[in-house]
């Protein structure tokens, strides 16, 4: 059947017209979709990060009576209290890496063997942990670690001879016990990144090689740590920013910021204590700062050793 | 025969090795449903340890749950269920968006707005706490389900996740839909979410977990004792004037088994939200 011309004309004129507004639609929609992001970046994100910028140069006493003055904050960073927190942040983030890489790489490659029976349920056991609060788990390692004769930790090392310990008022007991908190909330997640790394290195480099004659320990440090390298990269980043930032573990060893002898007093827990209970609200942003700074700083080495700015130049 | 022999050993070895991780993972869950049996004095006295009057375990603090403290557990609960709910079921809605609008279409600012996805993920949100305090003193965030959730909303490892999951969706029905007339909203809220469901799960349970054993933002956002959530509530019973062993070991056991039976419905959810960033190489 034959259109009149007009009725053709009109229908075409009308698509047309139709095409020109999605089409016009189609350039404003990707904003919107992305809209929230923006908004939420720029109110919760970047607004705070500038606003503490500038407190850190400001005394506050009060929202009327607030004054410039310069790096004083900074400054006054310069106190054994931040030397203490940034001590035993540090030793924190040390302990976790050096625990939380290789025994998950360990436990995944014990998961991902063929031979191995029962992983389904190991691996639900290793994850478990990661399902509870940091307060549920503070509840038990404060318990577990009491100072009483009778608790598990002093009643294990009866066995063995050794005397009970007051764990929570010792520095070495106490980091013992973050990073012992830490570890158990931390393994399984740890396991799952390993796992997924694992499960993509291809098999046939196995079987080329071990068809040369390498043994398993040499196809493990040949094949898969190699392979592995970018998770590893991953975790390590995360370990160490997670290390730097760590707070509730320690403040739910201690129930609060504070901690005898200031043994469990992270960066995040200093600038919590100046901000929050001392309403040092300049000097607590200079803090902030300082640990933004530090985390951002190991971020780019990472990225950067991780060859992510080469990727992007070319 | 000497192989065999090392095989052997071999496998004592991993499966020791896996027993002894494993029970050192589950110890506590034991421990912490024992001594939600046992009277707080008790706890108080000899801390958690391995000698158990198991004639004198009983329920009855579980009872204390619903009645101790004028029912302010249950209370907590519901703060709990209201605010991970609200906020898993936002942050689901925002994200996804963010996510399918970065994958699917090009547009100007896109790579910059990708970028500081990444960068945000990277910066621990404890560094923002106080300025984020201020704002939300500002514009009247405080002591409200609102102020825990919206500042934490938009969660960029779910846009991270959501991004790469939309860019291995067909283009073509993107095509299709236009031509049908469809806007693009419509195309992907009746198209492209469908086909999103499993990430949908993924980020789902990721974001419902997170949400309900938050601490840090919720401690410094809630004020009065009946806005708080189940962690911060469980932290306020340890006082220096005496902690309430009665009430604490069965309300965190409480506040662990909403998060168990979803882990044991769908483990393979939690384990690929878990791993976003992970891949990522």
């Amino acid at each position: 059947m034959l259109e009149p011309p007009v009725v053709a004309l009109n229908k075409s004129y009308n698509r047309l017209s139709k095409i020109k507004t999605l089409f016009a639609c189609q350039k404003k929609a990707p904003y919107l979709f992305v809209l929230p992001f923006v908004v939420s970046f720029l109110v919760f994100f970047l607004y705070p990060i500038i606003s503490t910028v500038i407190m850190s140069f400001q005394r506050i006493d009060g929202p009327e009576s607030i004054t410039f003055i310069g790096l004083k904050n900074y400054k006054n960073l310069i106190n054994p209290h931040f030397f203490n927190a940034l001590w035993v942040t540090t030793r924190y983030t040390f302990w976790t890496m050096l625990v939380l890489i290789p025994l998950p790489l360990l436990l995944a490659v014990f998961l991902n063997k063929k031979t191995t029976i029962g992983k389904k349920y190991f691996k639900s056991a290793f994850f478990m942990p990661a399902l509870t609060s940091v307060i549920v788990a503070g509840l038990f390692f404060r318990l577990a670690f009491g100072e009483q004769e009778t608790t598990l930790v002093n009643s294990i090392l009866g066995v063995f001879g050794i005397k009970p310990m007051v764990w929570l008022q010792d520095p070495e007991g106490s980091m013992f016990a973050m990073v012992l908190l830490c570890t158990w909330r931390w393994l399984g997640v740890n396991i799952i990144y390993f796992l997924s790394g694992l499960q993509g290195i291809p098999v046939e480099l196995y079987e080329s090689a071990s068809i040369d004659g390498a043994n398993e320990i040499q196809q493990f440090w040949h094949i898969t740590l190699p392979s592995l390298k970018p998770v590893i990269m991953y975790v390590l980043t995360i370990s160490v920013y997670g290390g730097y930032s760590m707070f509730a573990e320690s403040f739910a060893l201690w129930s609060g910021p504070r901690s005898p002898g200031e043994i469990g007093m992270t960066i995040v827990n200093y600038l919590y204590q100046e901000g929050f209970n001392n309403n040092n609200l300049g000097f607590a942003s200079a803090i902030g700062i300082t640990l933004f700074v530090l985390v951002m700083i190991v971020n780019v080495i990472q990225l950067w050793v991780s060859g992510f700015f080469k990727k992007e130049g070319v | 025969m000497t192989s065999k022999y090392k095989e052997k050993i071999g496998a004592i070895i991993i499966y020791l090795t896996l027993l002894v991780v494993a029970l050192f993972c589950l110890v506590p869950f034991f421990f912490l449903l024992i001594s939600s049996l046992r009277p707080g004095v008790e706890m108080i006295q000899n801390g958690i340890s391995f000698q158990i009057d198991f004639s004198a375990l009983n329920l009855k603090n579980y009872w204390l749950l619903v009645e101790g403290k004028d029912g302010i557990y249950p209370l907590w609960y519901i703060n709990s269920v209201i605010i991970t709910v609200a906020h898993t079921v936002f942050s689901l809605l925002f994200t996804s968006m963010v996510g399918y609008g970065l994958a699917i279409y090009n547009f100007k600012g896109k790579n910059l707005i990708f970028t500081i996805v990444l960068v945000v993920m990277m910066i621990p949100v404890e560094i923002l706490i106080l300025p984020l305090y201020k704002l939300a003193i500002s514009i009247d965030l405080i002591d409200s389900y609102m102020g825990v959730i919206l500042p934490f909303v938009v969660t960029p490892t779910c846009i991270f996740f959501f991004r790469q999951y939309a860019m291995s969706l067909p283009r073509e029905l993107l095509d299709a839909g236009r031509i049908d007339g469809c806007g693009e909203f419509k195309i992907f809220f009746q198209i492209m979410m469908p086909l999103m469901l499993p990430a949908f799960g993924a980020m789902g349970i990721l974001q419902a977990m997170s949400s309900w054993n938050s601490f840090v933002w919720p401690l410094i956002v809630l004020r009065s004792t009946d806005m708080l959530t189940l962690p911060i509530g469980l932290q306020s019973l340890i006082t220096p004037y005496g902690n309430n062993y009665d009430l604490l070991f069965p309300g965190a056991v409480m506040s662990v088994i909403p998060i168990m039976i979803l882990f044991i419905i769908n483990q393979k959810a939690f384990i690929s939200g878990l791993t976003v960033g992970g891949v990522k190489g």
